[in-house]
């Protein structure tokens, strides 16, 4: 396996773990009532850095682990990347401007912040899938 | 909607006449990982021109000998 394809599945696999924990702890948080009045902050922020954070330790330690695969990067490394990248980022434009005409239309901060988080969570989501389909399928023509 | 590649390979069978030569020592001689050359044997990645003919320049042979395109159909 390619060492871009196995940050690939780290990045999918922590990300989605990620979110699921963040889900888990803020509907915990409110309990039934409104989600609107639970708090959420520190939990964002937790989930993103953790995920950062762990994407970074867990990819070096599989590195490290896998050492004898090697660790370059080639020209169809950068063409899968770029793929990916070209194929998820209609969910980060979605993501932002839901959240421009939620502000626009004065919504709580909660769902403006929501809604930005989900299309981030989306995008990743969709480039960690394309970038593994691509590796374990074939690189498509334009 | 993806495109699978109509361009074909010797690549395997070429590395195997040139001395056995491996996917990895292939993969080194030309800079890429290999990964890439199983793509590339497997017929998953067609390589840029540049690479075909770094790969031919490896087995000292020309592109074609390395690589193959289906004929077009001529309609009748």
């Amino acid at each position: 396996m390619a060492y871009e394809e196995k940050g690939a599945w780290v990045g999918l696999i922590v990300g989605v773990i990620a979110f699921a924990v963040y889900l888990s702890v803020l509907l915990t948080r409110a309990a039934g009532g409104s989600l609107v009045e639970t708090p959420y902050v520190d939990a964002i922020l937790w989930s993103m850095g953790a995920a950062i954070v762990v994407t970074i330790m867990v990819t070096i330690i599989v590195a490290i682990v896998t050492r004898r695969d090697g660790t370059q990067t080639d020209v169809r490394d950068k063409q899968i990347n770029a793929r990916a990248q070209f194929t998820s980022r209609g969910f980060l434009i979605i993501g932002a401007l839901a959240a421009l005409v939620f502000a626009m239309m004065e919504l709580d901060y909660f769902w403006i912040a929501h809604v930005l988080y989900l299309g981030f969570f989306l995008s990743g989501l969709l480039e960690g899938v394309t970038k593994i389909a691509l590796y374990r399928g074939s690189v498509p023509s334009w | 909607m993806v495109k699978p590649t109509k361009v074909t390979n010797s690549i395997r069978s070429l590395r195997f006449a040139h001395g056995e030569l491996t996917q990895a020592q292939l993969a080194e001689a030309i800079g890429v990982t290999r990964q890439t050359i199983i793509a590339i044997e497997q017929g998953k990645y067609s390589p840029s021109l540049e690479l075909a003919f770094q790969i031919a320049r490896v087995f000292e042979t020309s592109l074609d000998e390395v690589f193959q395109y289906p004929s077009a159909e001529v309609p009748s």
